[in-house]
């Protein structure tokens, strides 16, 4: 009997490497370019976390984080007043985005009919909203804060501009978490006569709380990196006190930074960069956390 | 849950029994769904279904694979409301109240008419938990939580192997046992009907003879609905069987379901009154 493959040769081709395979000189040549890429990406990257390191890791000592700025003495001046302000801005986002971000994603994923044509348009614009630009929020904040007559150079204005701001990063990754849980955990507490509100609230908002954490870290750890908008709200640049309360003038980070780094005195560049080192590693901590709870609490299904 | 003055008959015969010698109690029934359609959308799953499910019995509903049967068992607790689009012609009542009339609240309606689904469904909490949650969210007055718990894990057959480790995660059980601490979970509200969709589906034999004596055993105090795709567990647990199949439409070609006939299941299974169910269960088809 007479095969097929015997039939079409297929039996003898050899397994020698042919020329559209893996090692073929264009797949390498597109693996090399992928690997350059990525080089220049993390060389970069390399090179501007340790120029900072090099020219600021002396000024962290413990003048940085109990001393004020000082505007004659670089050598001795901190940045308390903008590391307490960072507390204070991202805490107040933080208790203001995640209350209204968690509760806006359990209404778009439990409750919202999808039929709806509001409630499509607020999905669209959803999306929309995370692409825009974080001095747009400053201004929209400023904008309000002036219609109402309140001061806009508090913290709580700028914790109401930032939760604006990451608002739509934590409804969306809130709602990937809520999605995450299958439905079938939803259904088994529905079939015992568990109302809809009670479901979410026993089972399907605890089941997706890794998520949401990790979701809401990512996005406060992004509101602490931002100036622009707390700028445009008129944030201070040279404060000498500690904020008291959410109608306290403060400084944060970033800013400190903005200012000090664009002084023509050398020391307070170093300055400068000493606080990047601090920055960074606020936002390293926070965004370890956010990977711990993942790999500690995530349910695989 | 047997009486304990009474001779405990053997389980596993208890329902055959009663077929076999054809002395089952007339049907009084805490169901009837009466020329019952259900549509998704515009399209039209199952078509005029009249069916009477008797007082704890054990009905099974059988058919190809399509044919609406999950869709019916779902209708009667309205988990089918939870799927947008879905809608309900003629009247399913429960005790002679129409299970969804405007001012039927479906979650009344779940706590009555309880359900297991196909793969077992445990919440990501402790077995002890997984029984409780129901007593605890439908705010049933208990006077000792941990009693009912105790017992109810008893009726499901899944005390003894749990006792000593309630607090444990329920997903360190096996699959079997998963779906018999959802048993237990569903009995632990006190319903009056179970629903079971294809039960014991994924599950191996020994597991499923487990649940299906569990079935068994339960009817005696509940009333069950199952959806098997196994003909051989609707002759060994079911009192009455439905017979299900699909017709496609000559205008649209979309599959309706259409129940054929129900009957005992001794009937169904020696002298089905139509051919397409003998060609079913005769294994021609399905």
């Amino acid at each position: 009997m007479v095969t097929i493959g015997a039939m079409v040769g297929t039996a003898v081709r050899p397994l020698r490497a042919s020329r559209h395979g893996d090692r073929s000189p264009a797949s390498i040549a597109f693996l090399v370019l992928l690997w350059i890429t990525l080089l220049f990406a993390i060389v970069s990257l390399a090179a501007l976390l340790i120029t900072s390191f090099i020219d600021g890791i002396d000024r962290v000592d413990g003048n940085l984080f109990t001393q004020y700025a000082s505007q004659l003495f670089p050598d001795r001046g901190g940045a308390r007043a903008a590391i307490l302000g960072s507390f204070w801005v991202v805490g107040t986002t933080a208790l203001l985005a995640i209350p209204l971000g968690v509760a806006a994603a359990v209404y778009l994923e439990e409750f919202a009919d999808p039929r709806r044509w509001y409630n499509r348009l607020i999905e669209v614009n959803l999306q929309n909203l995370a692409a825009v630009p974080a001095i747009i929020y400053g201004m929209l904040t400023a904008g309000f804060a002036l219609a109402i007559g309140l001061r806009r150079g508090v913290v709580l204005a700028g914790g109401v501009a930032l939760a604006l701001l990451i608002l739509p990063v934590v409804i969306i990754s809130g709602r990937e978490a809520l999605r995450a849980v299958p439905a079938e955990i939803r259904h088994g507490s529905l079939a015992l006569g568990a109302s809809p509100l009670r479901t979410v609230w026993h089972q399907t908002l605890p089941a997706a709380i890794p998520g949401v954490a990790t979701g809401t870290i990512l996005a406060l750890s992004r509101a602490l990196g931002e100036a622009a908008p707390l700028l445009l709200l008129g944030a201070m640049v040279f404060i000498t006190f500690d904020p008291d309360g959410l109608m306290s003038g403060f400084t944060t980070m970033p800013i400190q930074i903005f200012n000090w780094a664009g002084q023509p005195q050398a020391a307070f560049r170093t300055l400068a960069s000493a606080a990047i080192i601090v920055l960074l590693g606020m936002l390293l901590v926070m965004n370890a956390l956010a990977i711990v709870i993942r790999n500690r609490y995530q349910k695989r299904w | 849950m047997t009486n304990p003055d009474t001779e405990p008959a053997p389980l596993h015969l208890s329902a055959a029994g009663r077929r076999r010698s054809g002395d089952l109690p007339p049907l009084s029934p805490v169901i009837e769904l009466s020329d019952v359609s259900l549509f998704y959308g515009s399209f039209r799953a199952v078509d005029g279904v009249t069916l009477p499910i008797g007082r704890n019995e054990i009905t099974a509903l059988i058919g190809p694979s399509g044919c609406g049967k999950s869709t019916v068992l779902r209708s009667i607790n309205r988990m089918n409301d939870l799927i947008p689009g879905t809608r309900v012609e003629g009247t399913i009542s429960y005790h002679g109240q129409d299970i969804y009339a405007a001012d039927v609240d479906p979650i009344e309606v779940r706590r009555r008419i309880g359900m297991v689904f196909q793969k077992p469904n445990p919440f990501p909490k402790s077995i002890y938990d997984n029984v409780a949650y129901g007593p605890k969210v439908t705010g049933m007055k208990v006077d000792s939580l941990d009693d009912l718990v105790e017992q109810s894990l008893r009726d499901a057959a899944l005390w003894d192997e749990v006792k000593d480790k309630l607090k444990q995660s329920a997903y360190s059980l096996s699959g079997g046992q998963q779906q018999r601490l959802c048993i237990a979970r569903t009995i632990a509200v006190s319903p009056d009907v179970i629903l079971m969709d294809e039960p014991a589906s994924s599950l191996d034999p020994i597991a499923t003879a487990r649940i299906e004596d569990l079935m068994v055993e339960l009817s005696e105090d509940y009333t069950i609905v199952v959806v098997t795709h196994n003909m051989q567990q609707a002759a060994r647990v079911a009192d009455r069987t439905a017979f299900f199949t699909a017709q496609a439409s000559e205008q649209t070609g979309d599959r309706t379901g259409h129940l054929v006939e129900v009957d005992l299941t001794s009937k169904i299974f020696s002298d089905p009154a139509d051919k397409r169910t003998e060609d079913y269960i005769s294994g021609r088809f399905g």
